[in-house]
């Protein structure tokens, strides 16, 4: 049991890595990752509204879609679901949490319809999880987003540091730089399966 | 009538959520000041952050909630802006002290002489990592254009190796202060009308050797001026600008012309 829920964590952060194995969510990856900071809050912001949606969104699919045999809605509800959440959450920090609201406050309006957030709720359901397992499936992912942020952060404070050839100035660099951040990652393939074997 | 029933469903939730979000921002929204809001519509918005603060965001909040007093901090909006800003917290305007950048350099590419060839990145901070830059001046301005990138306005450029300030332009955010590596670049007064356009403060001997329109130090400024407007830092002629009063003696007895 245990031994499962590690091997789901450990899957989302490192093998399923939801930004560099499967090119979700690299709107915000390439937009915040220009200072540490910024990165990392975006990535705590990001496995928080991760969390909550699949708490909020596996309820409605196993309880409301499901016995009504209208899976196939499931896009289209979790986007309604994720987007009114991610505002409610917002206001409720704003008025009881200021702390966490400033920490986070600029990041949650970007979430809104990230699609690393929608992907994680749509995965957890296509791959069977329960209800525990989705929500550490969900945790693994956000701290995976979070490292993938963290670490390229650093990749592009070197970057800045450096002067490209004018044609590759900006942009174009970073996405190098990604592919090749999202390359390193390919060696964790297959390690997570004999982690505990 | 099989479509209607998914319709129904989704409706259902979205007015649900509908519900959920016009109850919580009723019930938990956050009052913003309405103060706040109006001095932030008011400022320049150039997000500069020559008031001090992190932003227009940040000064209008200080202002609105009266952890700073001062309406004249905006340097861009000048003295409209501050008059506006006064009359939403109704106090009494205060009038902005117009200032520009100015460069403190004028050691060109052939009055000052060359160390070694640069052909690195085109960078004064990169540059400047090289043994203080190209320049036999270590105070000089290397001319690479760090403070013309960073500039809002597009008000600095390079002529002949040396930064030069369009005061007409420049709105006085300090960016490019913050920016030289030299640290050469001051705000003065718009009004000035005479500026010592020299950072070095080395001997007048070793100045020569480096540079034919670097300050010397010598003092004939302060000798045939207005002793009280000039002070000689550190072998290097400063103007108390406030106590100048433009009549040009220091400029004609400099005998390097580095007082313009």
């Amino acid at each position: 049991m245990y031994k499962e829920l590690i091997l789901i964590l450990m899957g989302g952060v490192l093998v399923n890595n939801y930004v560099l194995q499967q090119f979700l969510g690299i709107c915000p990856f390439l937009g915040v990752s220009k200072k540490f900071d910024q990165a990392s809050g975006m990535g705590i912001a990001v496995t928080f509204v991760m969390l909550l949606a699949t708490a909020a969104t596996y309820p409605i699919y196993t309880l409301v879609l499901e016995p009504m045999g209208l899976g196939y809605l499931q896009t289209i509800v979790f986007i309604l679901v994720i987007a009114t959440l991610v505002q409610f959450v917002e206001i409720m920090l704003k008025r009881f949490i200021p702390a966490l609201f400033q920490a986070l406050g600029v990041y949650l309006p970007l979430i809104t319809t990230n699609c690393a957030v929608l992907g994680v709720t749509l995965n957890n359901i296509t791959d069977g999880y329960s209800f525990l397992q989705s929500i550490i499936s969900s945790l693994g992912v956000g701290i995976g987003f979070w490292l993938a942020m963290v670490l390229f952060a650093g990749v592009r404070s070197k970057i800045s540091a450096t002067a490209p050839t004018k044609a590759f100035q900006g942009l174009p660099v970073t996405l190098i730089a990604a592919s090749i951040v999202a390359m390193s990652f390919y060696g964790f393939a297959g390690i997570v399966e004999n982690l505990l074997a | 009538m099989e479509i209607l029933i998914p319709v129904l469903i989704c409706l259902g939730i979205a007015a649900i959520c509908a519900i959920i979000l016009t109850i919580t921002s009723h019930f938990f929204s956050v009052k913003t000041d309405e103060k706040e809001a109006a001095i932030r519509d008011c400022l320049a918005g150039a997000n500069c952050g020559a008031c001090g603060y992190s932003g227009c965001d940040g000064y209008a909040k200080a202002l609105a909630d009266g952890s700073c007093t001062k309406t004249n901090l905006c340097t861009p909006g000048g003295d409209a802006v501050s008059k506006q800003v006064s009359e939403i917290l109704g106090v009494e305007a205060e009038e902005v002290e117009k200032v520009v950048a100015y460069i403190s350099c004028n050691g060109n590419c052939n009055a000052v002489k060359s160390r070694y060839e640069y052909i690195g990145y085109k960078s004064c901070r990169i540059a400047n990592m090289n043994y203080s830059g190209d320049k036999m001046c270590t105070y000089a301005c290397l001319g690479h254009g760090d403070c013309a990138k960073v500039c809002p306005q597009g008000a600095i450029s390079v002529e002949s190796g040396v930064a030069v300030v369009d005061p007409e332009k420049c709105i006085g955010c300090g960016l490019c202060v913050k920016t030289c590596p030299k640290g050469m670049v001051k705000l003065i007064n718009a009004d000035a009308k005479f500026r010592v356009a020299c950072s070095n403060r080395d001997k007048g001997i070793i100045t020569k050797k480096v540079c034919s329109n670097g300050c010397i130090g010598c003092g004939l400024c302060k000798k045939n001026g207005p002793a009280e407007a000039i002070t000689l830092d550190n072998n290097l002629a400063v103007i108390d600008q406030t106590k100048c009063e433009g009549c040009g003696k220091c400029a004609m007895a400099c005998p390097v012309k580095c007082i313009r």
